[in-house]
């Protein structure tokens, strides 16, 4: 399995509060969840492989301590799969300006 | 010796945890009951609006242009009865540092923070306002922390929170992205009692002021360009700041009879602190769940006294539907060479349908715009919706359920902006302060301030006290 080494990027995963301990006043749904954080920084520890407790200084220098997640995180969002319910707007608003539908 | 740091411990020490991180003393502006000196607290803790334009000139914040929509104009008159059909400007907040208005709430934040010695800055959203504190964080030299609600319990994001966080990240910032739950509010205080950094709250005077200058460049600009102020000016309604500062920004230069709307997204039925319906709605701002809570309760925000009081300026609230917006953004883009973000051309969508009902020679301006990118997109977002079992389908808007489906209208006529009963609005803030204050008797002064926080009158004020049983 991948390791990390000291001074790598890598992201971390920690549980802030577990469900029994959740605000009062939160929905049903959300009360049988834990509240779960994620945050980025260099590793401290000498090496570790994901799933093991580490430590890191996130980017502004700050320590904290988590599950090592993943190394390298990368973001995966985009522009999105093709939305062909789209396609029409464009023509038809040029239809209407040009054919002088609703022209009296 | 360490701190209790459960969650019952650190909201016990909310107060001393905030007057810490802020530095605003909000009890010098209350008085005993409901009433609290609204105007000194803007005035004693603000800047004045030249010192805000130069702050926001050193960073890159301000003197957007202004577009007139021309195309969306001759759209909106082929579908109104004749005569109709104001012309539609809009304000290009987009081109601001950061790619919103916010960068406005955020330079006058960390200009503070700044110059009362600071380390750094904390700001809890998964908005633009993240980008735009980390940005002027970043011009500033100060340091970042943005503290994002992301995921749900499955761990997934909507795109348009996970590039935010890529923005922050851009600039410099530590990005804290938590699960869905009001008590981001823990996390934060927490953060802010172990960094000692500024809190950089959407809701204090100097958040609010800072959108002032934008309400005065729109009246400035429309005099320079077409030699008076404009109708109508529609803002996206959320927190209330952006069309409260818009508002006072408008007074502060004489606009006064410019007509305030307000527009938010209809998100009915949909549970802001739910971890199963968080994910089934595709806007993360400018809806209902922040828009009517905010309005009819404006202290419930991150500081004892909101700046952000939308009631107060308010002369018309509407909503529309996802569908519709996601259908004026690829107007936009389409007939306006325009692209920019969904959230933003809420107040877009309603000022299309408001346009029809004005007469020609009006003129009604949408006063931002937001940037777009991956993730935060029409697309993007369209698809993560029907990856989350949202139903996107062409038909009427009047068929469209939050959280189930997304109707795009089938045809521009479809597009309505639906009022909000203000009157409904203004008894339920009222019902709201005194409940929560727990008052059972109120002075003249009392009734004053909820006439001018509701933007109504004494008599309106006294009959509902008296429904509720409240003395005076």
């Amino acid at each position: 399995m991948e390791k990390a080494k000291k001074g790598d990027w890598v992201r971390i995963y920690n549980v802030v509060l577990e469900p029994e301990n959740r605000a009062p006043q939160v929905p049903d749904d959300t009360k049988k969840v834990p509240l779960e954080m994620w945050v980025k920084g260099f590793l401290l520890n000498d090496e570790a492989k994901k799933g093991e407790e580490v430590e890191v200084e996130t980017y502004i220098g700050r320590k904290v301590k988590g599950e090592l997640i993943e190394i390298n995180p990368y973001y995966d969002h985009d522009f999105g799969k093709c939305v062909p319910e789209l396609l029409y707007i464009g023509r038809q608003l040029r239809g209407i300006l040009e054919d002088g539908e609703y022209d009296e | 010796m360490s701190k209790d740091m459960s969650y019952e411990a650190v909201m016990a020490r909310k107060n001393e945890i905030m007057k810490r991180a802020i530095g605003i003393d909000y009890e010098k502006f209350e008085s005993s009951g409901i009433t609290f000196d609204y105007e000194k607290m803007m005035r004693e803790t603000g800047y004045t609006l030249q010192d805000i334009q130069k702050i926001q000139g050193e960073t890159g914040v301000g003197n957007t242009p202004i577009y007139e929509l021309k195309n969306l104009t001759k759209l909106a008159r082929k579908l109104a009865p004749k005569g109709k059909g104001a012309r539609i400007f809009v304000k290009d907040e987009a081109s601001n540092a950061s790619g919103s208005y916010k960068a406005r709430r955020a330079a006058t934040s960390v200009y503070h923070a700044k110059k009362m010695g600071y380390k750094g800055v904390i700001a809890a959203t998964s908005g633009n306002y993240g980008a735009a504190v980390a940005s002027q964080a970043a011009m500033r030299g100060l340091k970042c922390i943005i503290v994002q609600e992301c995921y749900d319990s499955r761990g997934v994001g909507q795109p348009e929170i996970i590039e935010k966080a890529r923005k922050c990240e851009a600039y410099g910032a530590e990005v804290l992205q938590l699960t869905v739950g009001p008590e981001l509010f823990y996390t934060f205080l927490k953060l802010l009692e172990e960094t000692g950094y500024f809190n950089a709250s959407l809701y204090t005077p100097f958040g609010i002021a800072g959108v002032e200058t934008l309400g005065y460049e729109i009246a400035m600009q429309f005099r320079e360009k077409e030699g008076r102020d404009p109708d109508v000016v529609v803002a996206t309604n959320a927190g209330g700041g952006n069309l409260t500062g818009t508002a006072r920004g408008l007074i502060k230069a004489g606009a006064d009879d410019v007509k305030v709307v307000g527009a938010s997204v209809n998100l009915k039925g949909l549970h802001m602190a739910s971890d199963t319906q968080f994910n089934r709605k595709s806007f993360t701002t400018g809806h209902t769940g922040f828009g009517i809570p905010f309005a009819t309760w404006p202290d419930r925000s991150d500081v004892p006294r909101s700046a952000a009081r939308a009631l107060r300026y308010m002369d018309r609230y509407v909503t529309v539907n996802q569908g519709e917006v996601f259908y004026i953004t690829e107007a936009l883009a389409q007939l306006e060479g325009l692209e920019r973000g969904p959230a933003g051309n809420t107040s877009l969508a309603a000022a299309f349908s408001i346009a029809q009902e004005m007469d020609e020679d009006k003129m009604i301006l949408v006063q931002e715009t937001e940037y777009t990118g991956a993730g935060k997109h029409i697309q993007p977002q369209l698809s993560f919706a029907k990856e989350n079992g949202v139903k996107v389908v062409i038909g009427n808007p009047e068929d469209e359920i939050p959280g189930e489906n997304i109707v795009l209208p089938e045809h521009p006529k479809l597009i309505k902006a639906r009022d909000i009963d203000l009157n409904k609005l203004r008894k339920s803030y009222i019902k709201n302060c005194v409940n929560t204050t727990k008052i059972n008797k109120v002075t003249e002064k009392d009734i004053e301030f909820l006439s001018e926080d509701t933007k109504s009158n004494i008599d309106f004020v006294k009959i509902l006290l008296s429904e509720l049983g409240v003395q005076y």
